[in-house]
């Protein structure tokens, strides 16, 4: 049998249903995948022998006629989805051994739909960072590496990494401000973050509310698709949930884009930018134009203030919800002399360097006085950000540009410059600031061989253009480079 | 309330420690000073931007907030509850005195 | 930020070395919503169960976990600024307000700050002095009425070194009403409370046990010279009774009024009142810097209620006690002094309603205040747990107006039907109390009278007083049940006057 392990989602399903192979059989290959990879520490947690079991049965529920949408596959669940009974830490010492007695409303659809769980895959802690170096568990290393270790990009980049050397069919991910497509340029992969509300917060560790969002990170735009199509749904358990139908997006994939209205906008085009970058943009575009779709140029004025209001609306919202890691109900206790003690101990031996900083930073941009100037000047900066694109859509109806300023860096590089680091995100953040959809598609190498992906954008609730312009896109790219296994 | 003037002190910084509970060496406050002023240096920028009149965003969804019956519908699971904590006794969280 | 422009009576100044004080007092009372499950999740609100055994993953602030808000607590506080007359916010938020504590499993409470779900709104409130005499009446403004989450409850005596946390209460909603200073006196602020109480019960939305600590106030006090510049206030938290309202504000008046006199200064602090030794003691708190970092929940989106809501829920509006009270002197005739003991909460004007109904509507109140509550509050019984239902008193009142019984029988019915020997006709029956009014009968005694007391049948034509007499004589030889009308009548024609 030829390697299962470099099949599509979708053909993986296909062959299942044909009856080429068991899940089980599937199951096994990705786990001898998953073994052979331990090196990239793409895991926090792996699942083997559940999976094992889950395949097992699945195959059975097949044999009589019970098939979900992701039935039998072989997926990867970013550790900061619960999961019922196993260990979830959202990459953070602060929660021990905590194993949370419910599952996330995602990963509980995605059960329903036959998703055969792999394990729990490593992020950056509470997914603050852009490399996954800030992971309590070890950095994870993108599986291109070039002489030396490279980052896989984050917060995702165990879920980017894990997809990207081909350890699981798909994975889960979460994007706050880029962490899914982010590390899907990275890694060679497609990410999709929708619509924020499309998917169910409840059961995801919070980094910022009003910013997270989960999605996939998939080998193919259809495959994200699919996932998606799994994943999203309304939760009457999240107030911020959109009470709306799940549209068969896998079926917008391939769909003409011809006189589809393609805005470029020209802030994207921002100092510094490599020129690799910046031509490979350029290609992208003659791409959708000899697709058919219309290049529309389009402003979006108040793009560069978008990345330091989210680093005020994160970190605020962070400082809050991570108050709850306190050392009283659940995960690390670090005994002190007396409670507040304890409580400082706690959370200053249980959060990193990045958590500590970015609580501080929440901290401070809430407190007295200081709140008008940063976080409520922050806020307006982000209605201004939707009203730019509220402008842009009266003359296009999806936006591309590129999803990262770079090609994956180095192991140790960025990470003593705070701000350095936080310019990963600057193509990627608008949309969480505006509740957008956004997708990577991996669409060419560098100099270095090293991947690079391109980013649509589309209107809120139209992943639908997305996905077809993200298909378009990559028809065109024809991207097949795979990394060398040298892992193995 | 006041633009922020200057920057942030180490005396700040055992504040904003002290909300956060967080601890931080007396000799790591200048350090983090400055950290964070490299920062709040960056986000300074905001001040660019022209915000007279505009609404503050404060969701990413613009609905009114749904609700729910008030039904018991939960709760009754205190094993659940209390399965994960680092100390417990009798049904109760046991944790550090609150009081002197 | 406050104004407080009323000046008080000058009766209720306290005198210090340096001449009068007044006493500014405005409260915050915390009243549980009357819900079935918590303000954010499904999770009971049932008091005194097991510990956390009421406790939903939202509660106890789990990773990932998410409110969502209770419709029936969000009707109640839309009842409730009703009954305040208070303005209806149709656009409202909820809030972060963050600080640690360990039963607070969040990190914070979710409250309203900003955007309150009601805002000002006034009532009129009637202040009693010691003696239970109705004072001049005083309008309270009413700043803002909010929901928010309660916290869970530390034991500390469980462990020497350790505290124990219950999270059963954390997260049941509160409506925190929250007064304009406007208050003067200890027995201002405790009738507004008691009105706050009143108004909550009737509508329902709060069930005012304060002794559950469903409804708590914490009181802030300051003193100033008679209309003079406004002093540094104290905040009392969580007090659960009228009578410790009034203790606690005493208390703490008189404790700055000594501190300011001595020559000293009052540090602005939250304070404990002690129940046991009637005096108020700083809460030691370890957090030296209060910042609670308001801003928005990012997890809920705004409340917004439609006017149509608003107008629906105050048209089902019950009857509040004001209007009961009003209704009750119009339409039953009953003094300021009778309504308000029979308006003092539901139960009582329920229970009056009833037994006036078709009666005579001030026997219907002297039976009720009278004879009933006496007897209730001589035995330390509640009006809920009453021997003598509605029914029964009207069944009682009824043998009175169809003469029956005479009204002093009916007293000793009364007394029998307290004490469980069943309802009026049962008790006339086994204790032959029925009157006599029998005509013949009654006139056969008369008779008798006269004859055995002819002398003072004779002088009776000249001493009409005398006429008492033999009514006496005759009540006595009928064992008091003969109709005394019916004997005064024969009498007098017999006798001739
Ligand atoms: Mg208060
Ligand atoms: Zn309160």
């Amino acid at each position: 049998m030829s390697d299962l392990t470099k099949l599509t989602l979708e053909a993986a399903l296909a062959g299942m249903a044909a009856g080429d192979f068991s899940s089980e059989e599937l199951t096994k290959a990705h786990i001898d995948a998953c073994m052979d990879g331990a090196d990239l520490n793409a895991f926090i947690t792996t699942t083997f022998e559940d999976a094992i079991e889950s395949a097992k049965a699945s195959d059975a529920r097949r044999k009589s006629g019970e098939v979900g949408l992701l039935e039998g596959a072989p997926l990867g669940v970013k550790d900061l989805f619960c999961t019922e009974g196993v260990k979830t830490t959202a990459g953070s010492k602060i929660l021990g051994d905590f194993a949370p007695p419910y599952e996330s409303s995602v990963t509980a659809n995605m059960k329903a739909d036959g998703m055969v769980m792999l394990g729990k895959l490593n992020l950056d802690e509470f997914a603050m960072g852009s490399s996954n170096e800030t992971s309590h568990y070890g950095p994870v290393i993108n599986p291109w590496r070039k002489g030396e270790d490279l980052v896989p990009g984050g917060s995702s980049g165990g879920s980017a990494a894990a997809v990207g050397a081909d350890m699981c069919l798909g994975a889960t991910a979460t994007d706050t401000g880029g962490s899914i497509r982010q590390p899907a340029s990275f890694t060679g992969t497609v990410g999709i973050k929708p619509t924020y509300g499309r998917c169910s917060r409840w059961g995801v560790v919070a980094f910022a509310s009003s910013l997270d969002q989960a999605g996939p990170i998939a080998k193919t735009v259809k495959d994200s698709a699919i996932l998606l199509e799994s994943m999203a749904g309304y939760d009457p358990k999240d107030s911020t949930s959109l009470n709306i139908d799940v549209p068969k997006w896998s079926e917008s994939c391939g769909k003409s884009v011809k006189g589809l209205r393609i805005g470029i906008p020209k802030e994207y085009s921002i100092d510094g930018m490599p020129g690799e970058i910046q031509s490979l943009w350029d290609q992208g575009i003659a791409w959708m134009k000899d697709a058919g779709a219309e290049i529309v140029p389009i402003t979006l004025p108040h793009t560069k203030y978008a990345l330091p209001a989210y680093y005020v609306v994160a970190p605020a919202e962070a400082s809050s919800n991570l108050a709850r890691y306190d050392g009283m109900r659940y995960g690390l206790r670090v005994d002190g002399k007396d409670l507040t003690d304890t409580y400082d101990r706690t959370r200053t031996e249980g959060f990193g360097k990045e958590v500590r900083r970015r609580i501080m930073i929440g901290t401070y941009v809430l407190s007295a006085g200081y709140y008008d100037a940063y976080y409520l000047r922050a806020q307006k900066v982000r209605t201004r950000i939707v009203q730019d694109f509220e402008n842009a859509w009266q003359t296009c109806d999806a936006i591309l540009t590129p999803t990262a300023p770079s090609a994956p860096f180095a192991v140790g590089r960025k990470l003593n410059d705070p701000v350095k680091m936080y310019l990963n995100d600057i193509f990627t953040v608008t949309t969480n600031l505006a509740g957008l959809p956004g997708i990577s598609v991996p669409a060419g190498l560098d100099a270095d061989g090293l991947p690079l992906g391109l980013q649509i954008i589309g209107k809120a609730l139209d992943e639908d253009t997305v996905f077809k312009a993200a298909s378009a896109l990559e028809k065109a790219a024809g991207f097949t480079a795979k990394p060398e296994k040298w892992w193995k | 309330m006041s633009q922020p003037k200057g920057a942030v002190s180490a005396e700040d910084v055992k504040k904003i420690a002290r909300l956060s509970r967080l601890h931080v060496e007396s000799d790591r406050l200048q350090p983090l000073a400055e950290d964070l002023n490299g920062i709040l240096a960056w986000i300074e920028q905001l001040n660019e931007v022209d915000v007279e009149g505009v609404e503050p965003m404060t969701s990413a969804v613009d609905m009114a907030a749904p609700m729910r019956k008030d039904e018991i519908s939960d709760g009754d699971k205190r094993n659940d509850i209390l399965k994960n904590a680092p100390k417990k006794d009798d049904g109760f969280f046991v944790v550090p005195r609150s009081v002197e | 930020m406050f104004t407080a422009e009323r000046v008080g009576n000058p009766r209720d100044y306290i005198k210090g070395e340096t001449g009068d004080w007044e006493i500014i007092i405005g409260l915050e009372v915390h009243a549980q919503v009357a819900s079935n499950s918590k303000l954010f999740s499904g999770s009971a609100t049932e008091y005194g169960q097991a510990p956390n055994s009421q406790v939903s993953l939202v509660d106890a602030g789990m990773p990932g976990m998410l409110p969502v808000v209770n419709e029936f607590c969000v009707e109640q506080a839309v009842k409730t600024g009703l009954g305040l007359n208070a303005q209806i916010n149709l656009f409202s938020r909820f809030d972060r307000k963050n600080y640690f504590y360990v039963d607070l499993p969040q990190g914070y409470q979710i409250s309203q700050f900003e955007h309150p779900i009601v805002g000002e709104g006034e009532i009129d409130v009637l202040p009693i002095d010691a003696d239970g005499n109705t004072l001049e009446p005083v309008t309270v403004g009413i700043e803002r009425l909010h929901l928010e989450q309660d916290a869970g409850k530390s034991v500390h005596d469980l462990s020497p070194d350790e505290t124990y946390v219950d999270l059963n209460r954390c997260g049941v909603a509160l409506m925190e009403i929250v007064s304009k200073p406007d208050m003067r006196s200890p027995e201002e602020a405790s009738a507004y409370v008691d009105k706050l109480r009143g108004i909550v019960r009737a509508l329902g939305t709060c069930d005012g046990d304060m002794e559950k600590g469903n409804l708590r106030a914490d009181v802030n006090v300051s003193v100033r010279k008679p209309g003079g510049e406004l002093g540094t206030r104290c905040e009392i938290k969580n007090v659960n009774s009228l009578r410790f309202i009034r203790q606690a504000i005493n208390y703490e008046a008189r404790r700055h009024i000594e501190i300011i006199e001595a020559g000293g200064t009052i540090d602005q602090e939250t304070r404990l009142f002690d129940s046991e030794k009637g005096e108020t003691r700083t809460m030691r708190s370890k957090e030296d810097a209060h910042d609670y970092r308001y801003f928005p929940d990012p997890d809920l989106l705004p409340l917004k209620l439609e006017q149509s809501f608003v107008d629906r829920v105050k048209s089902e509006l019950p009857e509040l006690p004001d209007q009961i009270k009003a209704r009750f002197m119009d339409q039953y005739g009953l003094s300021e002094y009778d309504a308000r003991i029979l308006t003092a909460d539901k139960t009582k004007s329920d229970f009056y309603e009833s037994v006036a109904k078709g009666r005579d509507a001030k026997i219907a109140a002297n039976w009720t205040m009278v004879e009933l509550f006496g007897a209730l509050n001589k035995a330390g019984t509640e009006l809920e747990d009453s021997p003598v239902s509605a029914d029964m008193l009207g069944g009682l009142i009824d043998r009175i107006a169809d003469k029956t019984i005479s009204g002093k029988i009916a007293k000793e019915v009364f007394e029998r039907m307290f004490g469980g020997e069943g309802d009026a006709d049962t008790i006339i029956e086994a204790q032959g109390l029925k009157q006599v009014t029998d005509m013949g009968a009654i006139e056969k005694m008369v008779d008798d009278a006269i004859e055995a007391n002819a002398a003072q049948a004779e002088k009776a034509k000249d001493n009409p007083k005398l006429l008492g007499f033999f009514v006496g004589q005759v009540m006595k030889a009928s064992g008091g049940k003969a109709n005394p009308q019916a004997v005064n009548e024969i009498l007098r024609k017999k006798l001739g006057l």
